[in-house]
């Protein structure tokens, strides 16, 4: 199966990521190159069998709803590119 | 014996004795770092001021007879675990300048036994990479011969310990990134069972496979390590609560009478035959001490580097949507709105692989691909891990080769990620399985680059990997050669 340079672009945008013409081209390649080998996958006979999430059996791991301190503001907001007020800024979203 | 040819065992003894202050260990490690890590680039950052601090609270400590397992123990970390106060990279340019507001539960635990902070390790962006490549900040190189690799994703954390810049390290293992790493720079790593060891405060990569693990020197210090940060954490939801044993009490009851599976599959074509005849040799030496084997099947190990490469890229591309350039890391902001602020950041923050990755998970993901990719990739995943279970239900413990060769030349794979894709062929079945794996040396090249062989055992039996590596060490000398540098 060929991955076509579209099908890259959609990609791209579903992931975030502005990729350059010859970013989408060597692309392309390389996801081609690893669709071709995982494609060994399809003659696995998998009919029957449970799909495997988590290799540990577990339940939801649940705590109890309890008030306690989170990370301090100043803390946090100091790894923010930019900040005002003990908020995250952001461009304007809404018109 | 120079302060740095020390192990943790023997460290331990010289510090509570007084013999060795924890502050000139500590400059003896910082000197080497000055005089050696230029050639290797094993170090992103090093914490020279509060390592000098910790230091000497340490030989407070020690006067006060206030003495914990670690005490004043030099020690150096993947830079994957988030520490306050200190820079933590991920090796990537979207985290250049993060400085993380806490410290993640491994790493508090390494504090809270008394250990010394010595820097930030380099790594595989991500710990996306199987050579230390990948990284931002250039490559690692082996301590053994600096045209090859080191390994990867811990690259950084298997170079510092074999060129003695550190005592020892933590790294991360989703795919074999403790193992492989510790097997091409001739030193011991440990792959502890998902569960073990929590994953609170370590940046997320594949969630289903990350584990964190120590690279040390010898066994007896894996143990120590081992022991020190193995435990449930009510932080991290897929930790397990579980006693831990006491990994020292059982390192000494040797390997007689134990079942070890040899799986064919693993000792095939592709496998190099300077690893075949270090396995083979190990195998001598095991059998001379007691051990039985048997050979056994692992009859999916084709289909596990496919596997790995769906699931792990899946979960990738969701864990890496938190890098948006928002509350943390590196922002590209042109003015043209919100949408085009992430694509940007993402653009210019990521590397090559990494973006690789990215992309092909979103692919496997996304509409009308899901049952062909993931919900089939999972389903390979059952079948991979029963091959391993099913096994371990005949045997003690499996052995098996760690990569399929010695480490290659820097630049030799970078051009064809599949090829170095397909180097984790031997370590990725065990995360997949969910189980754990110790690896150690066992033999060197004809060209002097360190041979790895790895136990695998059963879910939570890590004892019994340090107890059959042990033995195995105590019975060779292959722990003691020393790179030069």
């Amino acid at each position: 199966m060929k991955i076509t340079e579209n099908e890259v672009k959609k990609v791209a945008k579903l992931a975030k990521l502005t990729l350059s013409d010859p970013d989408i081209e060597r692309m392309a390649t390389d996801m081609d190159a690893m669709l071709a080998y995982v494609a060994t996958l399809a003659s696995l006979d998998t009919d029957g069998i449970v799909p495997t999430a988590h290799a540990v059996p577990m339940a939801n791991a649940f705590r109890t709803d309890q008030l306690r301190p989170s990370l301090e503001r100043d803390a946090v907001m100091a790894a923010a590119p930019k900040s005002a007020g003990g908020t995250f800024r952001v461009p304007k979203v809404i018109e | 014996m120079s302060l740095i040819d020390y192990t943790i065992a023997q460290l331990q003894t010289q510090l509570r004795s007084g013999k060795i202050s924890a502050a000139e260990l500590c400059d003896a490690y910082l000197a080497r770092i000055a005089s050696v890590d230029g050639e290797i680039n094993a170090y992103l950052t090093v914490a020279a001021e509060s390592a000098r601090a910790a230091a000497l609270a340490a030989d407070r400590d020690l006067a006060g007879g206030h003495v914990r397992p670690l005490t004043g123990i030099p020690l150096a970390l993947k830079d994957i675990f988030v520490t306050k106060g200190i820079r933590t990279t991920c090796a990537s340019k979207i985290l250049t300048d993060y400085i993380p507001p806490y410290d993640g539960t491994a790493v508090q635990r390494l504090y809270d036994s008394g250990a010394v902070l010595l820097g930030k390790l380099n790594m595989d962006e991500f710990a996306m990479g199987s050579s230390n490549e990948n990284s931002a900040f250039g490559a690692v190189r082996n301590p053994w011969n600096r045209d090859y690799v080191t390994g990867g994703s811990s690259g950084g954390s298997a170079a510092c310990v074999a060129a003695r810049t550190a005592l020892a390290s933590l790294g991360t293992d989703t795919g074999g990134s403790i193992r492989q790493p510790a097997a091409h720079c001739g030193v011991v790593g440990l792959k502890p069972t998902y569960g073990r060891v929590s994953r609170y405060g370590v940046i997320a990569y594949a969630s289903s496979l990350d584990q964190v693990g120590p690279l040390t020197r010898d066994v007896r210090d894996c143990a120590i390590l081992a022991q020190a940060i193995a435990g449930y954490d009510p932080l991290d939801s897929t930790s397990v609560n579980a006693p831990v044993p006491d990994y020292l009490a059982s390192l000494e009851k040797g390997v007689k009478g134990l079942r070890i599976g040899l799986p064919r599959e693993y000792f095939g074509a592709g496998l190099d035959p300077e690893v075949k005849s270090a396995l083979e040799g190990a195998q001598r030496v095991l059998a001379g001490l007691g051990a039985e084997f048997v050979e056994i099947s692992l009859p999916h190990t084709e289909y596990a580097v496919a596997c790995y490469y769906l699931i792990a890229t899946a979960e990738a591309s969701s864990n890496l949507a938190r890098y948006d350039g928002i509350r943390f890391g590196l922002r590209v902001d042109e003015g043209e709105g919100l949408n085009a602020l992430y694509c940007r950041s993402r653009a210019a923050g990521f590397g090559a692989e990494v973006k690789r990755r990215i992309m092909l998970g979103t692919y496997a993901l996304s509409a009308g691909y899901y049952d062909a990719y993931y919900l089939k990739a999972q389903k390979a995943r059952t079948l991979i891990r029963q091959d391993i279970i099913a096994a371990l239900d005949q045997v003690d413990l499996l052995l098996a080769p760690v990569a399929p060769t010695p480490a290659f030349r820097l630049g030799e794979k970078t051009a064809d990620p599949l090829q170095m894709y397909l180097s984790d062929i031997f370590t990725i079945p065990v995360n997949l399985a969910g189980t754990c794996a110790l690896s150690l040396p066992c033999g060197f090249s004809a060209g002097g680059l360190p041979i790895g062989m790895q136990f695998i055992g059963r879910p939570f039996a890590e004892a019994s990997l340090l107890q059959a590596a042990y033995a195995y060490e105590q019975a060779t000398e292959w722990h003691q050669r020393q790179a030069i540098l």
